[in-house]
């Protein structure tokens, strides 16, 4: 059975939702003293979006997914968002977030299937080969005449990994029309700004060279702007082309002395920090 | 002495390529990868059979690598083929998280390994790809020695869940073990009873072993030959009884003496019952442009080599 979702999503409700993963992102890398918080909070809107009203789930968690929307993480150092979406998905109880990088856990710093968490299906971390791993459970899909959608997150920076041109060339190439590949366009990296690191160039103009429909979603930390932008992705599925869509979202959303730069790439905040980051972002759902 | 024929020489790619094609007729599950070597993986038969089926991925390993562990989820079972050395050094990166760390049922079909690849020389003659893919947890390792082997190893594998990577090469050599053979991952097979020392080989080098044998027993030196498929996981047992009688072994291979069979084999021996070891394999070097039996020849890879190191390794008894 898959679950369909709402018509009219419950925005105030999301948005209770994403500010408490901001703290479960924040919580999760305070206690541990790593991971990586600034994408993390980023994407926070975008997969409260996907999770809760975009993807077509099955009720239970099976690696092969037939007969269901399947998303891939390829930034897997972004696991802190994806981890408290899964949970507050009901993909597994929200109490293991407080198992975070801890020797033992289901929630390795970057996700796994080797541990057997519900919601992976398969590890990332190594940076570039989301789209890949994407295009292949994208084909299978078509061989089992299974109509549902591969749903695909890249960062930005990662598209400097070559393998993921070799991807986007074969999909494009070879028709990968039921794969929508959103890129968290936040312009920044480990570092510093992509354009000093290694410029990206005109991401629009490279994916429409390769032959991608290309979608910008200018405020990509807006739910609304999500829900519009991916329903416009949705509709251009099943005519040939793969689709891209530019997420624009600024890195460490929703804590002001953590957005717009790189600085909270990869740290955690300190004791005081966080406690000026969870202020900003008062609890509303109950923290784990 | 059991006396092995060779019933016509063929390359195991063929092998490979005819195993595949079963397949395909077989297990509708079975997808097959290629990255632009159709011709030389053989597998032109499954593209003109089940064209739905295959996948053509131009020269990008690593995406076809990605791709081929996507594919798994949903049930299929990928099949993926180019030469040995892109499918392993290359693509290393992509194996190990999307693969093996991922516990994918992918099957890494990979060819002209090894010396034997000839003319076009050390950029494409991997010998190095054993050791790198033993060395990923969970990877199943397997070099086969003929034409017949090779067929019903790529048969095998498509029943087993999880990753394998099959190591196969490009000449026409030797096809002397059983048509139609029932290939058993893992296990080891004795080719030879004797007494006086154990040759384990793996790949091309098997059938050298035989003839070493031959050529041995005429010097009235008894030689146990045993061949050793799958690398990883190595058949303990099988080597452990061989030299609890022999007390001697010669280990060969088409593969650097780093990282390859000998070195499996050493550990289980030091671990175990510390026996001396031969290793008729490459010394930690890179090979060259020539025929394959030339090179075969320079680099210490045949029946005259291990013989010599047959008589080195008793003498150390």
């Amino acid at each position: 059975m898959t679950q369909k979702k709402n018509n009219m999503p419950d925005i105030n409700h999301l948005n209770d939702l994403v500010v408490q993963v901001r703290r479960d992102i924040l919580r999760q890398v305070h206690k541990v003293n790593s991971g990586h918080p600034g994408g993390s909070l980023g994407c926070a809107e975008f997969f409260v979006a996907l999770y809760q009203e975009i993807l077509e789930q099955n009720l239970s968690f099976d690696m092969d997914g037939k007969d269901e929307d399947l998303f891939f993480l390829s930034n897997g150092h972004i696991s802190p968002v994806f981890y408290s979406v899964l949970a507050r998905s009901g993909y597994f109880p929200i109490k293991e977030l407080k198992t975070f990088r801890l020797l033992n856990t289901r929630l390795q710093g970057h996700p796994t299937t080797h541990e057997g968490l519900p919601g992976i299906r398969i590890a990332s971390g190594s940076l570039g080969q989301g789209i890949s791993a994407s295009i292949g459970a994208a084909q299978t899909k078509k061989l089992n005449n299974d109509s549902h959608l591969i749903y695909t997150l890249c960062g930005d920076g990662e598209l400097q990994e070559g393998q993921n041109w070799e991807a986007i060339m074969y999909a494009a190439g070879k028709n990968i029309d039921n794969l929508i590949v959103t890129i968290d366009y936040n312009k920044q990296q480990i570092d510093g700004a992509t354009d000093t690191v290694l410029p990206l160039g005109d991401l629009r103009a490279k994916f429409e060279a390769f032959n991608w429909e290309v979608i910008d979603i200018e405020n990509g930390n807006d739910l609304e702007a999500i829900f519009s932008g991916m329903k416009l992705a949705k509709e251009k599925t099943g005519k040939g082309k793969p689709i891209c869509v530019l997420l624009h979202t600024v890195m460490g959303n929703g804590v002001d002395f953590m957005m717009h730069t790189h600085a909270w790439h990869g740290k955690a905040p300190n004791d005081e920090q966080l406690e000026n980051a969870l202020a900003q972002n008062p609890e509303t759902l109950g923290d784990y | 002495m059991k006396k092995y024929i060779d019933t016509g020489k063929k390359d195991t790619r063929s092998g490979f390529g005819d195993g595949l094609t079963e397949l395909g007729k077989s297990n509708k599950n079975v997808v097959a990868l290629c990255a632009d070597l159709i011709g030389s993986l053989k597998m032109d038969d499954f593209k003109k059979n089940h064209p739905e089926r295959f996948f053509q991925i131009g020269i990008a390993e690593a995406n076809m690598i990605g791709i081929a562990a996507g594919m798994t989820i949903g049930g299929k079972i990928p099949f993926t083929g180019t030469f040995a050395n892109f499918s392993t050094g290359r693509v290393y990166d992509q194996i190990r998280q999307s693969i093996a760390y991922s516990g994918k049922n992918v099957k890494i079909c990979a060819s002209h390994a090894g010396l034997t690849l000839g003319e076009d020389g050390a950029t494409h003659q991997i010998l190095e790809d054993i050791g790198l893919m033993k060395m990923l947890p969970g990877m199943t390792v397997i070099n086969t020695c003929d034409y017949n082997q090779t067929k019903a190893a790529t048969i095998a594998i498509a029943s087993y869940n999880g990753p394998v990577y099959l190591r196969f090469g490009r000449p026409k050599v030797a096809n002397f073990t059983p048509e139609n053979q029932i290939f058993e991952i893992g296990k080891a097979l004795k080719l030879q009873e004797g007494k006086d020392v154990t040759i384990v080989a793996t790949g091309h080098l098997v059938w050298e072993a035989l003839q070493a044998a031959e050529t041995l027993n005429e010097q009235g030196i008894s030689a146990e030959v045993i061949n050793i498929h799958t690398i990883k996981p190595l058949d303990d047992e099988a080597i452990l009884n061989s030299v609890s009688k022999t007390r001697c072994i010669v280990t060969a291979e088409e593969h650097n003496f780093l990282g390859g069979l000998g070195e499996s084999v050493a550990r289980v021996l030091a671990t175990n019952n510390p026996t001396p070891q031969e290793f008729v394999a490459t010394q930690d070097t890179f090979g060259e442009s020539g025929t394959p039996e030339q090179l075969m020849e320079k680099y210490g890879l045949n029946a005259n080599a291990i013989c010599k190191a047959v008589l080195k390794v008793i003498d150390r008894k």
